[in-house]
């Protein structure tokens, strides 16, 4: 097939495109032989090159006419003039064919109008390969040939471009298809990333999408996610290189998550949704395959954590008792946004048994206090993930997100004498210059953040507990997604 | 180049596109060099000869050989080569 992407230039005279599939093009094969005797006519079949019998139609078989002359439906009827098209028509209208051609009594026997059908060459299973054969190519990646005898699966585990599960490959159409999901332009610069300290392109950050298996319609949730992580106070080459098992955790928010059909709901932090489980994945992948950052290179976790995957969940906004946490951040309500946090995997709080808001505020206290390690405190933030059920405990007390989070945080107060190096029995600890403190708090203001995920049954809350915040690490950062 | 064969480089592309060979050896002395008899006729005389010089020059030569030379080698020998082995040499006589 001819890989040129000049247009083929049409006939003088008439143009009429057909397709033996379209009822419509049948009920005006009439018509043709009509027009065959009156004008000079060519006619284009795009599948099956019999059809119409009369006159003998042009075959076009790579569909090069129809897309470069942007035939969307079919029949389409077009008047050539010293090879410019000055004018057309789409379907069967007798005055609109009458017109076009300069033909009186076209399809006597025809009702005076038929609606034709869909063009092969918009035909959503081909107009990508369409686009990639015949378009101007705006993509800038080195091309690489998968060889005859390889696979192209194995290809990409053996030359390390995968975080250990099998990604799809990126080719050109899909890519192109990806880059539909945003009005960026492919060459655009998203972020810095690093290790490497590389300059990512809209385009690149397509192709990892691609490869984590992202829809389009997820892509401006990937590139605002990325241009958070890549910023001072995320500061994302610090959890790449840290030993601690930590990765961007991406909560979601917004109208926008229902759109892309994300998972608020029961498994929110678990598998099974498309979008929960490939936006993260994508820009994990960004890190890798652009960053270069990798496991035993510059990432040097003692145990990482499964969550380095890929780690991204939508908080449910429409339910939520406490509004959202990219609202806590700043975000106006109904806005998509993402909030980017230095994380680890998830810890259960169990309590089936708090009715009072108080009970349960301790017990949820109890088992922060804990997170990283009991007796260090103020070093890490942590996201709260409350199931509708502890949620609804705090609700029906009229406690709203303030009153939660001052009510956690009453019972998360120990003085430094406990807290220090050596006390408890315990080496770990704080430096012995608190030992005086009365009082020192688990989170630092605004440390502890809280979000409103799951489904209705279970009374239980997600911890996911922090890298070391604030200026010597990471800081959490709220974005709105950028379209 | 267009074909669902051809995919977008999704690196940095800092580095070639090519698989990187592993550096030449710069001597083989002391090195275990594997030889596969491919099972055609008279190739053993071929990788004997083979054998002598490379053991005349310090290296210890293992032998295998493929049970058929119309179909690829088996994986657990091509595992096993890959185990063993620290240089191959790789050809094809007829």
């Amino acid at each position: 097939m001819p890989s040129s992407n000049q247009p083929p230039p049409l006939p003088d005279g008439i143009v009429v495109v057909v397709k033996e599939e379209c009822a419509t093009c049948h009920s005006v094969s009439s018509v043709l032989r009509q027009l065959d005797g009156a004008t000079t006519l060519t006619v284009y079949t795009q599948d099956d090159p019999t059809f119409p019998e009369s006159p003998t139609p042009v075959h076009d078989a790579d569909l090069a006419v129809s897309w470069h002359h942007r035939i969307e439906t079919v029949p389409t009827v077009i008047r050539i003039v010293d090879g410019i098209e000055v004018e057309r028509t789409v379907g069967w209208h007798r005055d609109e064919w009458q017109r076009v051609t300069g033909v009186d009594g076209l399809g006597p026997d025809l009702p005076l109008m038929r609606p034709g059908c869909g063009s092969m060459s918009v035909d959503p299973d081909l107009v990508d390969e369409l686009n990639v054969r015949f378009g101007a190519s705006v993509l800038a990646s080195r091309r690489i040939d998968v060889a005859d005898a390889e696979d192209e699966m194995e290809m990409m585990f053996t030359r390390g471009w995968t975080d250990g599960l099998p990604v799809v490959p990126p080719t050109e159409a899909r890519v192109m298809r990806m880059l539909t999901g945003t009005t960026r332009a492919p060459s655009d610069v998203v972020a810095t990333v690093p290790p490497d300290l590389v300059e990512v392109t809209v385009e690149k950050v397509a192709v990892a999408a691609v490869m984590a298996g992202c829809l389009p319609e997820y892509l401006p949730w990937v590139l605002t996610a990325l241009e958070a992580a890549c910023t001072h106070e995320f500061n994302i080459h610090g959890l790449l290189a840290t030993t601690m098992p930590v990765g961007p955790v991406i909560v979601c928010s917004g109208p926008g998550t229902r759109a892309i059909g994300m998972n608020s709901g029961g498994n929110a932090l678990g598998q099974g949704n498309r979008a929960n489980s490939t936006i993260g994945r994508a820009v994990q992948l960004v890190v890798r395959n652009v960053g270069g950052g990798r496991p035993g290179g510059v990432d040097r976790a003692t145990h990482g954590s499964p969550g380095k995957i890929g780690f991204c969940f939508a908080e449910n906004d429409v339910d939520s008792p406490y509004g959202t946490l990219a609202v806590e951040h700043g975000i106006e309500p109904g806005v998509d946004a993402v909030t980017l946090f230095a994380g680890e995997g998830t810890r259960c709080v169990v309590d089936q048994l708090s009715r009072e808001p108080d009970s349960l505020a301790r017990s949820l206290a109890a088992s922060l206090q804990t997170m990283h390690h009991p007796k260090l405190v103020l070093g890490f933030d942590a996201i709260l993930v409350m199931g509708p059920e502890h949620a609804r405990v705090f609700a029906e007390a009229g406690w709203d997100r303030k009153r939660i989070l001052a009510g956690i945080s009453e019972h998360l107060n120990r003085p430094g004498s406990e807290l220090v190096r050596g006390a408890d029995g315990m080496a770990e600890g704080l430096p012995e210059a608190f030992a005086d403190a009365p009082s020192l708090p688990k989170f630092r203001p605004g440390g502890l953040m809280l979000t409103y995920a799951g489904n209705g049954t279970g009374l239980f809350s997600e911890i996911i507990g922090g890298w070391a915040n604030g200026d010597v690490g990471s800081k959490p950062v709220t974005r709105a997604v950028t379209y | 180049m267009t074909g669902s064969r051809t995919i977008l480089d999704p690196t940095s592309e800092r580095t070639v596109a090519e698989r990187v060979r592993l550096e030449r050896p710069a001597s083989l002395a002391g090195l275990t060099v594997g030889l596969l008899d491919i099972s055609k006729p008279r190739g053993d005389v071929f990788l004997d000869r083979l054998e002598e010089r490379l053991v005349g020059v310090g290296a210890n030569v293992k032998r295998y050989k493929k049970p058929t030379f119309t179909k690829p080698a088996p994986v657990d020998l091509r595992h096993e080569i890959a185990v063993e082995c620290q240089v191959v040499i790789e050809a094809l006589a007829d």
